[in-house]
């Protein structure tokens, strides 16, 4: 018999109390990091305030100046940002590895005004607003108000848009039934695959040559329009590849002056790998992460794209390289890991552009959604977790820093040891890594028509939006405020916030005689808004095509090459246009409460509900309290809430699913992400008929409603998956838990068999938040909001809601002593 | 067969046995435990509870009631308990659930139905079931009823048990039973009355049967300051522990908390707290140390 057995697996044992503490501070340490470099790097980029970079805008609006009209409008793109390139200031920071910034220096974000250009209001706000501020000096106003914003009046993309939109659009869009994604930003949502590893810019440039040689002039109707396309292509693979060798130069420069030696050798090393890619495709592990990063660069210079850039499964793409370096003794695990953490640290070196108008005045984020997928499968279907799977889950626990947000993909072969290293970090509370299900979403892209390659190397980019990674424009065009549909119906298509008509006449709510009545107005509210958006939508669609094509993004993108079509124009192999449905967990609590308590229970009329929903409960708080307490809520595995869900989701990818966009083969498909806008949307809308009052947020994601599920994340899941999740493009779980839950290595892994009954059971995506005391706290002052909220002892359990304020208090005091 | 009232059942449950679990709480003890986490699970009938922190006033229960036993307080309610007959009309109308009856008689079917729903779950994390009370034992016919439904889905079953029945009875659930949370409270029996109310011979001679019997058990230990985490009584209780037949037992060791007091607010129970402390961390460790020199594997928490 042993006495121990002793097993050599890579992520050790360690007790949980031991969790929170995984960088020794010592008194030379300048926070987190494996080493000195790291924690240098990690705290300037933590530390450095983000600010406005005018640079970019000063460059483009003198070249359009000087250059608009005298060359079509991709060579014109194109040209711009080469010219950027050529001019842009070059930053090469002290100890780096990688290098490149989009501005000037780290954290330093320029403006786009062709897109959308800031007012000097604008800029003063972002300026001084307590949260998400972006600073920028006066003398820099003063200069784009006398440089930048005179030209651009009247030219900018938004303009564009807002200029000829419908007014029953405008309605719908100010009342907040829906928001728009392009108005602001170009549509983006882009990942790449492995071609870059395989291909550099000179090989780019030799395809798009042999294309251009053999255009048909006579007999190709698109011929024109295709030469100038690849022209702007090529150009732009110039502009990345001179970019690159301003950072050799701007190295060689550094290593001249450089008294240390080893920093004189890095230097060097730095410009012969800034001489080598992307001009060549990489042949070393830090060649390909600095590949990668040019690339990404270049596509988030030469437009403002949503969510930033995405290198999809950047671990199975460094994998190869990583073993070969291993092998012939030109790498070693700590150099990988280094060579990792600056590309993280560069990455959170790129704040979000700010967003102008109403917008700049509300709190956004910081954070521009680059979603690094580890783990998951190979284009071959084999498991894709590597070495380097586990030495980014290192990475991004040690660093603990907002960008990049990390995803772990779990498939059913995905090994339990990389989801008991992924849960360990979800344990650090936060919020990351979020996790996802490839069996799940490789079947979502089937059914929209990719192919089983393109599906297994697609993943999940932003935040759980699914597309085939390299190879489709997928682009997000807003999201659909489906509780504030129900709220127009019950007010026969006027927005009782405004009083103004925003919906068709669909009946006054106190004729309906039965719940399939207002359910069937409902259905027509949807359809008539969703119509509306698509309709404006592919118009949008089309201002970016024709004004703002991205000749770069196309490179690097499958088919818009061998098309001539650029990323916006219906290029690359697939094109989809994604609307997100918010609330799912607020509308169907509100039709529940009204199927049960007005057409079966006939508890109130429906004329009582109705003028307590408009007067905010008031003097209603019994009828608010039974509807809270009395009705059967969406998560609780509750079958007459959760049908409810079922036939709204289906009613919802009826609406929206297949339908076409207007590229070729292009559709509509719908997710159900929410973002940060259930908060807004929340703010658009009275009081709803499941009790919420008037302001507060709708439910997020595929997540129940705040405080409506009461009978543990179990149940929740089973809610989750009672609607097929296939249909969909993307669903979001959010599952709070208290770090008490996960106390020992073993509640650790319970939480990984969570993941994989939630995955086998057929969901898409689960995140989880491990709350701290400040949420305990906010829990103390609002009770009604974390009825969910769980407290475990040894042996018993009950909700923090159901504890007296002592205990509560004990229970926080107790918290914090652990360390959490 | 009349059901006995289940009073709670806990989904994701992660402390109660290996695995995800789902614990079905029976109503009704035979023990009386001074510390008792759960107060209304030692009465085996239903029990009306109200939190007056979720009260509202606003008097539907008053009118609700057919005993006219309920009325209005500047603070919240004041139930008479001569006129309640716990008909249950108030916790019905309440709309804040601040009255709740406590204890349901559910179906060895309809508990079934419940557990079916957490399969998945179980079937992933090598969980199960785990019944527990009140004590399980005193409802044997029904409770061998639901084991048996259980063994047939494949479903794990854990008792939680404080082992007062007849030894009979408790052979008969062992034969369906994977394992057993077994609770010792005490060693002496003397002691164990004080506290429990009844005395702990037949508790430990069902327990050494058990053992013999091969049956899988873990000890489970509540530790509670001032009242069993002596050293005497801890190794008093390692030493019979580490003399049951077959495999060394693992153990664990269960820290009091003062988390009931809500609940027996609600049930108008007094219950003298001052008395219960909740064990430090030097006699957490040092009743680990304990069961060590006896050999047995003891951790905080189960």
């Amino acid at each position: 018999m042993f006495e121990k057995i002793i097993s050599h697996v890579e992520t050790p044992e360690r007790s949980a109390h031991s969790e929170g503490n995984f960088y020794s501070k010592t008194n030379t340490s300048a926070g987190p990091g494996m080493n000195e470099r790291i924690q240098k790097l990690r705290k300037l980029s933590v530390e450095t305030e983000p600010s406005l970079s005018i640079e970019r805008a000063l460059h483009e609006t003198a070249f359009y100046k000087e250059n608009f009209g005298k060359m079509s409008t991709p060579v014109l793109r194109a040209a711009n940002f080469l010219d950027h390139c050529r001019k842009k200031e070059i930053y090469l920071g002290e100890g780096e590895l990688i290098v490149g910034e989009r501005g000037p220096k780290p954290k330093c974000v320029p403006t786009f005004p062709e897109l959308t250009c800031h007012s000097v209001d604008d800029l003063n706000v972002l300026n001084t607003r307590e949260l998400q501020r972006y600073t920028i000096s006066q003398k820099d106003i003063d200069t784009y108000s006398r440089e930048v914003i005179p030209y651009w009046a009247g030219k900018t993309q938004r303009e564009r848009i807002f200029s000829h939109v419908p007014e029953e659009w405008r309605l719908a869009y100010e009342a907040g039934m829906f928001t728009e994604f392009m108005e602001q930003r170009a549509p983006g949502h882009t990942a790449l695959d492995g071609k870059i590893y395989q291909k550099g810019m000179l090989d780019f440039k030799h395809e798009i040559a042999a294309n251009l040689d053999s255009l048909d002039y006579l007999n190709d109707p698109l011929a024109t329009d295709k030469a100038e396309e690849w022209k702007a292509m090529d150009i732009s693979c110039d502009a990345v590849i001179l970019f690159a060798e301003r950072h050799a130069e701007k190295a060689e420069e550094l290593a001249a002056t450089e008294s240390n030696p080893e920093r004189k050798a890095e230097l060097l090393k730095i410009a012969e790998i800034c001489r080598w890619v992307p001009a060549n495709a990489p042949r070393n592990f830090w060649e390909a992460i600095q590949m990668y990063w040019f690339v990404h660069l270049g596509t988030i210079t030469e437009l403002n794209g949503w969510d930033a850039m995405n290198p999809g499964h950047f671990d199975q793409h460094l994998a190869p390289f990583y073993s070969s370096g291993i092998a012939d003794g030109t790498l070693t695990r700590d150099q990988a890991k280094e060579l990792i953490s600056c590309f993280w640290i560069k990455v959170n070196n790129h704040p979000a552009p700010p967003k102008v108008g109403i917008t700049a005045r509300e709190s956004g984020t910081y954070n521009d959604f680059t979603n690094i997928n580890i783990g998951g499968i190979k284009s071959d279907g084999s498991d894709g977790t590597s070495d380097v799977s586990y030495l980014m889950l290192e990475v991004t626990e040690e660093l603990h820093i907002l960008q990049p947000g990390c995803s772990v993909h779990i498939s059913s072969k995905t090994p339990d040891q990389f989801l008991h290293a992924a849960t360990r970090v979800i344990r650090q509370g936060h919020g990351y890594p979020s996790v996802f299900n490839p069996d799940v979403y490789v079947l979502e892209l089937l059914r929209q028509g990719k192919s089983l390659q393109d599906a297994r190397e697609g993943g999940c980019s932003g935040c759980i939006e699914v597309g085939a990674f390299g190879k489709e424009a997928y682009l997000l065009t807003g999201y659909l405020n489906v509780p504030k549909i129900l709220e127009v119906t019950l007010n026969n298509g006027i927005n009782p916030v405004t009083g103004i008509r925003v919906g068709p006449e669909t009946g006054n709510p106190e004729t309906f005689e039965s719940y399939d009545e207002l359910y069937a107005a409902f259905l027509k509210q949807l359809h008539y808004v969703v119509d509306l958006k698509m309709r404006v939508s592919n118009y949008i669609d089309r201002m970016f095509a024709k004004y703002a094509p991205a000749p770069f993004l196309s490179v690097v993108t499958e088919d818009c090459i061998s098309r001539g079509k650029d990323y916006y124009d219906g290029g690359p192999r697939y094109n989809t246009s994604y609307i997100q449905c918010c609330g799912l967990g607020t509308i169907t609590d509100s039709l529940a409460s009204l199927k049960k308590h007005v057409f079966e229970d006939r508890k109130f009329g429906l004329n009582r509900l109705l003028k307590a929903v408009s007067g905010n409960f008031e003097g209603e708080e019994v009828m608010r309290q039974t509807i809270m307490n009395r009705t059967p809520f969406f998560g609780n595995d509750d079958e007459y809430a959760d049908s409810i869900a079922v036939q709204v989701y289906n009613d919802l990818v009826d609406a929206i699913d297949g339908k076409p966009n207007i590229k070729p083969g292009g559709k509509y498909h719908l997710n159900m992400l929410s973002t940060t806008c259930h908060v807004y949307f929340g703010k658009v809308m009275g009081a709803t008929p499941n009790g919420r009052l008037a302001g507060k947020s709708i439910s997020d994601g595929t997540s129940p409603s705040h405080g409506a599920d009461t009978h543990g994340p179990s149940a929740v899941i089973k809610s989750l998956t009672k609607f097929d999740q296939v249909r969909s493009g993307g669903t979001l779980l959010n599952q709070r838990f208290l770090p008490s839950l996960l106390k020992k290595e073993e509640d650790i892994r319970k939480l990984g068999h969570l993941v994989r009954s939630y995955f086998t059971l057929g969901g898409h995506h689960i995140q989880f938040n491990i709350v701290d005391t400040a949420t305990l706290l906010a829990a103390q002052a609002c009770p009604s909001d974390y009825k969910d909220l769980m407290v475990r002892m040894a042996g018993y359990s009950d909700y923090f809601n159901d504890m007296n304020a002592d205990l509560q208090q004990e229970v926080i005091e107790r918290t914090e002593n652990n360390g959490f | 067969m009349s059901s006995p009232l289940t009073f709670d059942i806990k989904r994701y449950a992660i402390n109660d046995g290996p695995g995800i679990r789902i614990v079905i709480f029976l109503k009704g003890c035979n023990l009386n435990c001074a510390w008792c986490h759960n107060p209304e699970s030692i009465s085996g009938k239903q029990e009306r509870m109200y939190a007056q922190s979720k009260c509202i006033r606003c008097g539907t229960c008053v009118v609700a009631c057919p005993e006219k036993a309920i009325s209005l307080t500047p603070e919240g309610i004041e139930t008479d308990p001569e006129a309640c007959k716990i008909c249950g009309n108030c916790a019905e109308v309440c709309p804040t659930t601040a009255i709740e009856l406590s204890g349901k008689p559910l179906s060895v079917n309809e508990i079934i139905n419940e557990i079916k729903k957490e399969r998945i779950f179980m079937e992933q994390s090598a969980g199960g079931v785990t019944f527990s009370g009140g004590e399980p034992l005193m409802h044997s016919k029904f409770l061998i009823e639901l084991l048996d439904e259980c063994g047939k889905l494949g479903i794990h079953r854990a008792v939680d048990t404080a082992g007062l029945a007849s030894t009979e009875v408790l052979l008969e659930v062992a034969q369906r039973t994977d394992l057993f949370l077994f609770d010792l409270k005490m060693a002496d029996p003397e002691r164990h009355r004080n506290w429990t109310g009844v005395s702990n011979e037949k508790i430990l001679e069902n327990l050494k049967v058990l053992a013999e019997n091969g049956a899988k058990i873990i000890i489970r230990i509540p530790l509670i300051g001032g009242v069993n985490d002596d050293e005497l009584n801890l190794i008093e209780t390692a030493k019979f522990v580490s003399g049951l037949s077959g495999e060394k037992k693992e153990v664990n060791l269960l820290p009091y908390h003062k988390i009931a007091q809500p609940k027996y607010q609600k049930l108008g129970k007094a219950n003298d707290f001052r008395i219960l402390n909740e064990p430090t961390q030097e006699s957490q460790q040092q009743a680990i140390a304990i069961f060590q020199q006896y050999g047995l594997k003891a951790s905080i928490g189960g």
